[in-house]
């Protein structure tokens, strides 16, 4: 989230689309009613099906799965056309008025520099054009065709209404009473939030889909306002928290990146990661790059990162790929991964295309699950019947079940979707066995170090010089961790100023990231975190809910990063002179001398307006992107590219371009590309989702839960039950190129049938929650049904959008 | 559940009045449920069984949303969703959380023949006294709203008892403690319907022109009231009745019928004793006996 | 048997019948007892006769069923004895007459006189009325085949008829007092001679000839 779910309270229009938070996110979801309540603000939802969020929206407009961004390119379109944009700042706040390269192109679909046979793109010409001074060029008066404002409007000129109508299904009149509605918020006394959630992320292009929604928030001027932002609201209670702590393969924490192969050298990997300005008197803040690296590398490393080693650069992993799960599924299936350790996941159902990962499974020599659950990974290899029909006698897996204490049963911090760091407490003894991941992964390591440094090995350093200083080296406490990622003076410090003057003595915690440095005398595990255990202690721990303006600014509730800001680019609610752009709603302001306001400013808190710096300080534009430059995968603009699984035989943006069909940047494995399901087969469009009921696979181990929702079923609009002869209750089979499952039918008017290019299109909706453990109804996993294919940028498979046919039992 | 301090201001099959000097001054309880708020979590059925130690069984999926199907001893309340197409053409989800209503005049209490099985506490709940309960289901037919249902195990009358142990030591029922959205909200009556007047303003001006309140006064109004978008069409929610009473039927068979059913035994007995007194036995004597054996000899 | 005796009386019951008939009453007496505690308030006491009120509740419908089914088999032995005949009609129309012992001005009368005959009417449709009403209403088993309104009619019904019964019974039961003798033709199981004279000639003369024969 850019803003938090207080905020959402302060929105005088909320739209919900690529998510159903009253189904997801119930609890968040007040916030809703709150705003709608007390602030009189309307809620619209989009989506593919009428959702529990529908239910209390002012309107509701359905949509083609997968299409989302003809909706909002049309946006767009008619935002620009008509005039409805927040002009003071987006001529000042983004990019609008910077000139773009003249070998950028963009031609039926496809954008300069496309290589078909790697299916990725060499991204050199998509930049900006530079000035004689160094800088990027721009032109204030968005006159030149060149210009991102040209190149943005040109781009969406082919996104008309009726084109969103084709395409998307979606009725004209709802969708241009929707744009409206939205367009009302591009004066400064309005805003408008957006909430999403997997309904974006999970898409071939789920994030070109994000980001055309960032891009109506920025014209609207919608960014950094209270009761505005992009919102993704986070399914775990920590998923957050994960990709803060860099969890993904490709991260290092608080999204600094790991080196690829290519970047052998250190400073040629610091100097690409710490940008310099690409306009006079910007921040790009960035360019501390190296203070929080060095300081993560110090954290790891401690004694054994000096300088001379450049903080032990060469102990991290240089990637020649990326390795996110699609990936490791890939591998296992070809033999070339034969370990894997299950921590906290159940990717026999939580990954796409079940009866490829029973295979990838089948040829693992070892396969650890780490689980306060029996899961369905965990029991790949014993035969359910229909629902895990597998021949035992065939897999050699060995698999190793440590059973885990869960959330409830230890101390720690868990990051909510706002960002914030809430500490809680054992409220449980753990049953049995169970012990805590942090015991478990410190007995792994404990061992292979006692390994390598007995018997040696390929590369020991990185494990044995690994900072281990706990009291119980055993069983590291989450208090311990919790100070280690948020960092301490390694010596006494002195005032940058004044060198007799020592700021923080060695030991002290540091109370954020600003003190951070990049001469080995600071270590920080996430700079991010940083401060959240300060010198005053675990500010995480904090529960204090004073809200001393009524706007739900409570910062001294928690903690939240960075720097317990709570609004992200909050210099952005100010007019370019410092002043909120709603007085009603002021989140921080220029008082002369400082920012200052409800909020910690997300800005340079002495840096007078007049000289120009832009509020978006991480970018090194100084200003918000419209135009992504190398950023994205497949493109600077998001372009509309069909679901690889599609009722449509082409495109119908680029209708003559095939490898325009579907996201020509996205990887798709060959094997996996064999698996897709054409429309001739499978006519039916099908989305997985979740239901309030049940959280993923967890909570069908749960009696209450089971009992208010307990068993498996598949929503089907009352016009394709009419033509299949399909009565309420009975039970389907749905398939796919993949596998089939069988569940019973939900007839429903919440599903309508959609006229998409002249043909008619049923969805079928797909809850994901049932399996073949637990004390609900044993189900089939509905992953058996969904493609192996991930977005080009994050590789979050594509649940969302797929082909089915609907069959009666 | 009978953990209620003893203002009991109603009592089933009493025929003299309850203590009557302890009264809800404050004002009487209510919970309004604000249907236009309510996104259909069921947190409130969880946080139901949970509080009172409920597990119903865990059901089928029958093509509904609705689990468990029904009302029963385990599922005190429970989310009813309808699907209406408007005249507009929209469609609209109405869920509707069900349970008892805690009706001012209850249809149970009046049916019921266990003295204290049924009570009505100062503050307006009805709450079943499990323990007096006889399992005849008399309240089960004098219910207007089809709510208390006989359990199976131990034919004993439940429902939902407005979590009178809870608010009598000043907590709010479990549900409304656990509606994430707020469309649960509790307090004294008199403040939830001025809560409801605000929301119901709000509702028309979203251009639902009939919502309004339910309180139905064909039961006295009740101490569970509904925000209705449709509040003239209250049949739309899953079959809510638009005006609820307690059935004729009941009335007369709980009612009058009650003193005239008995007037009618001590008639009729009284009449043949004073007959006794007045007129006297129908004897057989001698002279019967003398004029059956003459006929006897008569005859051939 | 003294041969005096066999002069004197005429059987009027055989013990099957008497055994029959007073499973009928004892369930009457139970039920209507257990049926009034249920109905009115303040004989809800009645209860602990039965073991208190689940008790009472579980135990009525049994019994009921006991009733019904015992007076299935009095009623058939007894049914062609109660058709009313034209005489019956008479015998009502001088309803004072009866009322104040002036039996001799009344018509012949056959086994059972017309008030009989309607006490026997009334007692065989309240028992229907009650099984059917019975059934409805009977929580345990059956009541949830029926809608509410079904079951409320039946509630009503049930009470209606009871009432009906209680008090057909207390008539019936007051006559038997009234009428001297009448107890033991239903005890014993015999009456006098002089008793089925005055009150049953008709039966009187027909028992007597196939006495002789």
């Amino acid at each position: 989230m850019t803003n938090h779910w207080v905020d959402i309270k302060n929105a005088d229009l909320v739209l919900i689309m690529g998510g159903n938070a009253a189904e997801a996110h119930p609890c968040g979801f007040k916030w809703v009613t709150e705003a709608k309540a007390h602030n009189k603000a309307k809620l619209i939802v989009v989506d593919p099906r009428f959702t529990r969020s529908a239910s209390v929206a002012d309107v509701y407009a359905p949509i083609r799965t997968g299409t989302d961004i003809v909706f909002l390119g049309g946006l767009i379109n008619y935002l620009l056309t008509n005039d409805k944009i927040q002009r003071e700042y987006v001529v000042n706040y983004t990019d609008l008025s910077f000139i773009v390269k003249d070998e950028f192109a963009f031609t039926d679909g496809i954008y300069s520099g496309y290589n078909v046979d790697k299916r990725s793109y060499d991204k050199s010409s998509w930049d900006y054009a530079r000035g004689d001074d160094g800088y990027v060029k721009t032109d204030p008066t968005l006159a030149d065709p060149r210009c991102v404002y040209n190149l943005l409007k040109q781009h969406y000129t082919r996104y008309t209404p009726e084109m969103v109508e084709r395409v998307c299904g979606t009725p004209k009149d709802k969708v241009l009473q929707i744009w409206d509605m939205i367009a009302s918020t591009a004066t400064p006394d309005r805003a408008m939030t957006i909430m999403y959630a997997l309904g974006w992320t999970q898409h071939s292009i789920g994030s070109q889909m994000i980001r055309t929604g960032a891009m109506v928030q920025l014209l609207l001027g919608n960014i950094g306002i209270s009761g505005g932002g992009m919102n993704a609201l986070r399914g775990h209670s920590n998923i957050q928290g994960l990709t803060d702590l860099g969890l993904m393969s490709n991260l290092l924490t608080g999204y600094m990146t790991l080196p690829g192969e290519k970047e052998q050298d250190f400073e040629a990997y610091i100097g690409l990661r710490a940008q310099k300005p690409l306009r006079p008197n910007q921040l790009s803040y960035w360019q501390n790059y190296r203070k929080f690296f060095v300081s993560f590398m110090k954290s790891w490393w401690g004694d054994a990162a000096t300088a001379e080693n450049n903080w032990a650069f060469d102990y991290l992993p240089k990637l020649d790929k990326q390795y996110d799960m699609l990936q490791a599924y890939e591998l296992m299936n070809q033999g070339k991964m034969n370990g894997y350790i299950c921590q906290g996941f159940n990717p026999l159902a939580a990954a796409p295309n079940k009866a490829k990962l029973s295979a990838s499974f089948s040829k693992l020599k070892y396969l650890v699950i780490m689980d306060p659950l029996a899961t369905e990974t965990s029991e790949f290899w014993k035969n359910y019947g229909p629902l895990n029909d597998v021949d035992s006698s065939k897999i050699q897996t060995e698999v190793f079940r440590l059973p885990t204490t869960c959330f409830a049963e230890e101390n720690g911090s868990l990051t909510n979707s706002s960002r914030w760091l809430q500490w809680h407490w054992k409220g449980a003894e753990p049953p049995g066995e169970a012990r805590s991941d942090l015991e478990i992964m410190a007995g792994l390591f404990l061992r292979m170090r006692d390994m390598y440094r007995k018997d040696g090995g390929a590369f020991a350093d990185p494990i044995v010089n690994l900072t281990w200083k706990y009291a119980q080296p055993h069983s590291p406490d989450p208090e311990e961790l919790a100070r280690e990622y948020s960092g301490n003076a390694l010596k006494d410090l002195a005032d940058p100023k004044d060198a007799t003057k020592i700021t923080r003595k060695a030991g002290e915690q540091l109370a954020g990231f600003a003190e951070l440095r990049d001469d080995g005398s600071t270590a920080s595990g996430c700079w991010i975190f940083c401060g959240a255990w300060g010198p005053t202690g675990n500010l995480m721990a904090r529960r204090d809910n004073a809200d001393p303006t009524g706007i739900g600014q409570t910062i001294n509730w928690a903690w939240a990063w960075p720097a317990n800001r709570r609004v992200l680019y909050n210099r952005a609610s100010c007019d370019p002179h410092g002043k909120p752009f709603n007085p009603k709603r002021k989140l921080i302001a220029w008082n002369g001398a400082a920012w200052a306001g409800a909020d910690i400013p997300d800005f340079k808190v002495d840096e007078n307006p007049e000289n120009g710096m832009g509020p978006f300080i991480m970018n090194p534009e100084g200003v918000a992107r419209f135009f992504a430059r190398a950023n994205m995968a497949e493109g600077p603009f998001p372009e509309h590219y069909e679901p690889f699984e599609s009722p449509l035989a082409t495109n119908p943006l680029n209708p003559n371009q095939p490898q325009a069909m579907n996201n020509p940047a996205a990887r798709v494995f060959a094997q996996d590309r064999e698996a897709f399901g054409k429309a001739d087969k499978f006519p039916h469009v099908a989305t997985t989702y979740r239901l309030t009921e049940h959280f993923h696979y967890w909570t069908k181990h749960v009696r209450l839960n089971a009992i208010v929702q307990p068993e498996q079923f598949v929503e089907i609009g009352a016009a394709l039950a009419d033509e299949l002869g399909i009565g309420n209750g009975s039970r389907v089979r749905v398939s796919s190129n993949r596998g089939h499952i069988e569940a019973v039918a939900m007839v429903t008017k919440r599903i309508k049938p959609l006229t998409i290019e002249g043909k008619t299109v049923h969805t079928v909706g797909v809850p994901i929650h049932w399996g073949f453990l637990g004390v609900a109804k044993p189900g089939y996993l509905a992953n058996t049904l969904t493609p192996f294919v991930g977005d080009a940028n994050t590789n979050t498979p594509e649940f969302k959008s797929f082909l089915v046919k609907v069959e009666k039992v | 559940m009978a953990l209620q301090s003893l203002d009991i201001i109603r009592r089933s099959a009493t025929t003299l009045p309850e203590p009557q000097a302890r009264g809800a001054h404050a004002g009487q309880v209510a919970k309004l449920i604000d249907v236009s708020k309510c996104i259909g979590c069921k947190a409130c059925q969880v946080a139901c069984m949970e509080w009172n130690d409920l597990r119903d069984e865990i059901g089928t999926c029958t093509g509904h949303y609705d689990n468990p199907h029904d009302l029963s001893d385990q599922s005190w309340t429970l989310m009813r969703f309808a699907e209406y197409e408007n005249p507009k053409g929209d469609l609209e989800w109405l869920i509707r959380k069900d349970g008892c209503m805690h009706c001012a005049d209850p249809g149970c209490l009046k049916a019921c023949p266990s003295p204290g099985a049924i009570v009505q506490y100062a503050n307006g709940i009805v709450d079943f006294h499990e323990e007096n309960c006889i399992g005849c289901g008399y309240c089960v037919t004098g219910c207007p709203f089809n709510v208390p249902r006989i359990s199976k195990k131990d034919h004993k009358a439940y429902k939902c008892t407005l979590c009178s142990d809870r608010v009598s030591v000043g907590l709010e029922p479990a549900c409304v403690k656990t509606c994430p959205t707020g469309a649960i909200t509790f307090g004294s009556k008199e403040d939830m319907q001025q809560h409801a007047a605000e929301r119901i303003e709000d509702l028309k001006s979203r251009g639902f022109d009939q919502a309004g309140l339910y309180d139905p006064a064909g039961v006295g109004g009740t101490h569970v009231m509904y925000v209705l978008q449709h509040a003239d069409q209250p049949q739309l929610y899953s079959g809510l009745p638009e005006n609820p009473k307690i059935s004729a039927m009941v009335g007369l068979w709980k009612g009058i019928s009650k003193p005239l059913g008995l007037l009618a035994i001590i008639a009729t007995a009284a009449a043949g004793f004073f007959h006794y007194i007045g007129i006297g036995p129908n004897e057989t004597d001698e002279q019967d006996e003398e004029a059956a054996r003459r006929e006897l000899e008569k005859t051939p | 048997m003294s041969t005096e005796r066999k002069r004197d009386e005429i059987v009027r019951y055989e013990p099957a019948t008497r055994i029959n008939h007073w499973i009928v009453a004892i369930s009457f007496v139970l039920l209507a007892l257990s049926g009034l505690a249920l109905f009115h308030p303040a004989l809800f006491w009645l209860t602990n006769l039965f073991g208190g009120g689940p008790w009472t509740r579980i135990l009525h419908p049994f019994i009921g069923l006991v009733m019904v089914i015992a007076f299935v088999f009095l009623g058939a032995k007894l049914w062609h004895e109660n058709v009313m005949q034209p005489r019956d009609w008479q015998w009502l129309r001088q309803i004072k007459d009866v009322v104040n012992n002036r039996e001799d001005a009344l018509p012949e009368v056959g086994k059972y006189n017309a008030g009989q005959k309607l006490l026997f009417y009334a007692i065989v449709l309240c028992l229907i009325g009650l099984l059917l009403s019975g059934i409805v209403i009977w929580r345990a088993y059956f009541a949830v085949y029926f809608s509410v309104e079904v079951i409320r009619f039946a509630s009503l019904l049930h009470a209606f008829c009871a009432f009906v019964l209680i008090c057909a019974i207390i008539v019936h039961i007051y006559a038997a007092i009234w009428v001297k003798g009448s107890v033991k033709a239903m005890t014993r199981g015999t009456v006098s001679y002089g008793w089925a004279w005055k009150h049953h000639r008709l039966w009187f003369r027909e028992a007597t000839r196939a006495q002789r024969k």
